[in-house]
């Protein structure tokens, strides 16, 4: 209970540090201690394996190429240090305003009851690690590969087509297309180079 | 031995406030990498969703739903900052107002 709280404050205050500073190498820092927290947050649900998760992916894969991107488009350029700031001065008076508009979504939400099962559907809560209880990394191996094994595949399908998006973007531009001269040249070597192994 | 220690109304409540900022940085800020990570933000106040609805009805689902969330999040977020590092080679510059070529 008092964790939970904590934990919310922290959420809560790094993620308006993010958004809200001047320099993007402040939002990562601020990123990265909500990302500590909400990996914290995932182990008061009994979600060990999403803690783990997020640390490694988010904090330990996605941050860096954040930091990578910041670092490489920095160097020598002045203005991307400091991000631009559209935010005209009237607008700080409607600070308030938002803070009081999420506060009331907030109060609205958390007085609400939200009906849920009395009974344990599929799992029950107990000791951590052992196959059949909540959370349990085996449970969520067995669920991936079995009942989500499709979305696990597609995700596969995902991530090749990233990697080859961010090549073709990033990547440097494809060589001309080769001359027949070329071409000829280079088959006569390899048809060379074929003969000459076959000698030895 | 299904209760939780928090109701389920304050994840729903600390989950929507953390969305609606990412919301209000894509919208203010016009640094891109400032507004990737607010979609970031984003991202993990859904997750935040789903582990506690997962954890109200016991069912492991909803971790899996926040698996395939972070890795549909990482592929974003490279193809974001690879767009970001093409734009800023040709344009030279970081605001977004200022990259209206597809604008028409």
């Amino acid at each position: 209970m008092v964790a939970f709280w904590i934990l919310a404050v922290v959420l809560l205050g790094s993620a308006i540090w993010c958004v809200t500073a001047k320099k993007p190498v402040y939002s990562v820092v601020a990123l990265l201690l909500h990302f500590a927290a909400l990996a914290a947050t995932y182990l008061t649900l009994n979600a060990e394996f999403l803690a783990v998760i997020q640390i490694i992916v988010y904090s330990g894969a996605i941050l860096i190429l954040f930091l990578f991107v910041i670092a490489l488009l920095s160097s020598g350029v002045a203005p991307f240090a400091t991000g631009p700031d559209r935010l005209p001065k009237i607008a700080y008076a409607a600070i308030p305003l938002v803070l009081i508009a999420l506060g009331f979504l907030a109060w609205a939400l958390a007085r609400t009851t939200v009906a849920t099962p009395a009974t344990s559907t599929s799992s029950t809560l107990g000791p951590v690690g052992t196959a059949g209880v909540f959370g349990s990394v085996a449970d969520f191996g067995t669920a991936l590969f079995t009942t989500y094994l499709l979305p696990f595949e597609v995700t596969a399908l995902i991530l090749m087509v990233a990697v080859i998006g961010v090549v073709l973007l990033a990547g440097d531009s494809p060589p001309d297309v080769p001359s027949k001269k070329h071409v000829e040249e280079v088959r006569r070597e390899m048809r060379e180079a074929i003969v000459r192994g076959g000698d030895q | 031995m299904n209760a939780m220690a928090v109701p389920l109304s304050s994840y729903i409540a600390l989950s929507a406030v953390i969305f609606f900022i990412g919301v209000a940085g894509v919208i203010v800020r016009r640094n891109p990498l400032i507004m990737l990570m607010s979609i970031e933000l984003m991202f993990n106040a859904a997750n935040l969703l789903f582990a506690a609805f997962a954890r109200a009805w016991l069912q492991n689902a909803g971790h899996i739903f926040v698996f395939l969330v972070i890795t549909v999040a990482a592929a974003e977020a490279a193809i974001g900052l690879a767009i970001v590092v093409t734009v800023f080679r040709s344009a030279e510059t970081v605001d977004v107002d200022d990259v209206a070529l597809m604008k028409g």
